[in-house]
């Protein structure tokens, strides 16, 4: 990414500006989301839904284990969903929103612009940390309201934090896999192929405790797992201590890095299809 | 930057010399060379594939040259930062708006990028879209959509502006309008650097144009004079009188017959008049009317496509 240019500037005459102009991009990125029908729809609908159908469909058996003990399966999918809602506010619909932007040249036209590239990107991710949030509130509001599930208190603050942390985790893993995808067409394909799978078998889908001890292996390989897992160690209200699972979110914390860096190597303002 | 050889009458707002752009083994661009002043409305020219929005793009920015010098607003675009591109506005050949957003929040939220940007309702007069500034930008017209591009590339209020193609796929109302808008930025002071590959469009807008082919500038002049269309022979078309032969014409006009066009003799006449008169006078004097009688210069058209023929460029 290229400098700003001119001398270097103290950096905190440079973080005003900066934080400014992030918050100026996140208010429109955040209207552009709410206004369009498929961000609402795979964002906000989809985790709900899930809640629901999950719920309905598994919530008469048995109880599931979880570490400490046991919640009603019914509860259970409340911090799987969520991981789901993370995934779809930052991964998901991020991979889109940025392959749309650069393909039909609105990076490119942002490039030609005074803007730095910080200000776009920590636009975007605030507006996926804050849907992120707004989706974990509505499906813990629903799981209370329907499902009696329990809203975490003291264990609140490794909530929020594991949402925030894991939505900007998925953030740089978006802008990495939306530098390999050269096709529009090809964005939502792509990232649920990619993800699908990976809410089987990680808990998400079908809670972890019936799935096959080498399959949950292979899922540990990868983020979802680790999402999946930490949401449940700050949901779950067996556990004891504050609730940040921190081998989760140390691997969490790695994939993240290792998204930005393939983001920062092969990010493009262009558009890759000519 | 006024190079030594310089002697020009104004600032000095893009300076090319000897630009070379390659993709790969690829020379897209061989040899350019560009000098265009402050207010000058200048259109460059060129068949698809001849390395006019590489050009443009380099210009901008966005690419990288092999050699050559480039200076555009005093700064070498390479290496040029946010200040730089405060005082530019680019127009991009292929590109959307912002799809979810109003006319009128595409351009606040372009505002926000500028340290000193033009009020969104001015800009939005300025483009003719003060009645749409509601309009979700992803469901305007095609014409509407560009005239939101290139109002979001005037909301900084730039000194310099870039028009990659701005009225392709355009119904010629719509061209007529963009034609108008771009001519209105002539009275706010700003350079317009346009490409085009409609000669017309060119013709109404530029003051001064350059014609790219095969990487290389071809020709370059005002509109009027390019190539020395002004100095270059002229056309005559006739059909002869019935009953008339060729050969029973007078010897100038008989000399100056290059060919047929159906019914029609065709003279070149480098001096239109000495044709003209002995072609007059004979045809009075036999009580001929020569009903469809044409003289014309070759259009600016002609000398393009004379230019920008495969085989006039060498390779």
């Amino acid at each position: 990414m290229a400098s700003s240019g001119g001398p270097v500037a103290a950096p905190t005459r440079r973080f005003w500006p900066f934080l400014r102009l992030s918050l100026h991009q996140f208010r429109f990125d955040l209207k552009a989301f709410f206004r369009n029908r498929q961000s609402r729809f795979f964002t906000l609908a989809l985790p709900v839904l899930f809640l629901v159908i999950f719920s309905s469909v598994f919530g008469g058996l048995r109880p599931v284990k979880v570490p400490g003990g046991t919640i009603p399966a019914k509860e259970y999918y409340v911090p799987g969903l969520i991981a789901l809602g993370i995934i779809a506010a930052s991964f998901v619909n991020l991979v889109i929103s940025v392959t749309v932007q650069r393909e039909t040249g609105v990076l490119k036209r942002r490039r030609a612009t005074p803007v730095a590239a910080a200000s776009i990107i920590a636009g975007r991710a605030l507006t996926a940390v804050v849907t992120a949030l707004l989706i974990t509130g509505v499906l813990l509001g629903i799981g209370w309201a329907f499902y009696r599930a329990h809203v975490p208190a003291r264990t609140a603050p490794a909530l929020v934090a594991t949402v925030a942390l894991g939505a900007v985790v998925f953030c740089c893993l978006g802008y990495a896999l939306a530098s390999v995808i050269r096709n529009e067409d090809a964005a939502q394909p792509i990232t649920q192929a990619v993800i699908l799978p990976l809410y089987f078998i990680s808990g998400v889908f079908v809670p972890a405790s019936i799935i096959p001890p080498w399959l949950l292996d292979v899922a540990k390989i990868f983020p979802v797992r680790h999402l999946a897992a930490a949401l449940l160690s700050a949901y779950n209200p067996h556990t004891t201590g504050a609730g940040f699972a921190g081998g989760d979110l140390l691997v969490l914390v790695l994939w993240g890095v290792g998204g930005l860096v393939v983001a920062l190597l092969r990010f493009s303002w262009l558009p890759l299809r000519r | 930057m006024a190079g030594p050889d310089g002697a020009v009458n104004g600032e000095v707002v893009i300076d090319v010399s000897d630009l070379h752009v390659h993709y790969g083994p690829l020379e897209a661009v061989r040899g350019v060379d560009l000098r265009i002043e402050r207010g000058e409305v200048f259109a460059f020219l060129g068949p698809n594939g001849a390395g006019k929005t590489t050009t443009v793009e380099t210009l901008e920015g966005y690419r990288r040259r092999s050699a050559g010098q480039v200076t555009v607003l005093g700064v070498d675009p390479q290496h040029a930062g946010s200040s730089w591109r405060a005082r530019i506005g680019v127009v991009l050949q292929e590109s959307e708006p912002e799809r979810d957003l109003t006319v009128s929040e595409c351009l606040q939220l372009y505002a926000g990028y500028y340290p000193a940007p033009r009020s969104v309702e001015e800009t939005l007069a300025l483009v003719g879209l003060a009645d749409r500034a509601g309009a979700i930008a992803g469901r305007l017209s095609g014409g509407q959509r560009r005239r939101l591009e290139v109002a979001l590339a005037l909301i900084g209020d730039p000194e310099l502006l870039f028009l990659d193609e701005p009225t392709t796929g355009f119904d010629p109302s719509a061209r007529r309008a963009a034609w108008d808008m771009i001519s209105g930025l002539r009275s706010l002071g700003v350079t317009v650097f346009l490409t085009t590959h409609y000669m017309d469009e060119a013709e109404h807008l530029a003051d001064r144009v350059a014609v790219i082919a095969d990487g290389r500038i071809v020709a370059e002049g005002t509109p009027g004079t390019l190539a020395g269309r002004e100095r270059a022979a002229a056309e005559i078309r006739f059909s002869l009188p019935a009953a008339m032969a060729r050969e029973d014409l007078p010897v100038e006009v008989e000399k100056a017959v290059t060919g047929r066009n159906g019914d029609q003799l065709v003279l070149s006449a480098p001096v239109p008049l000495a044709v003209l008169g002995p072609l007059v006078r004979w045809a009075e004097e036999r009580g001929a009317d020569l009903a469809d009688l044409e003289v014309r210069r070759p259009s600016l058209e002609d000398v393009y496509l004379a230019l920008t023929a495969p085989d006039a460029t060498g390779s």
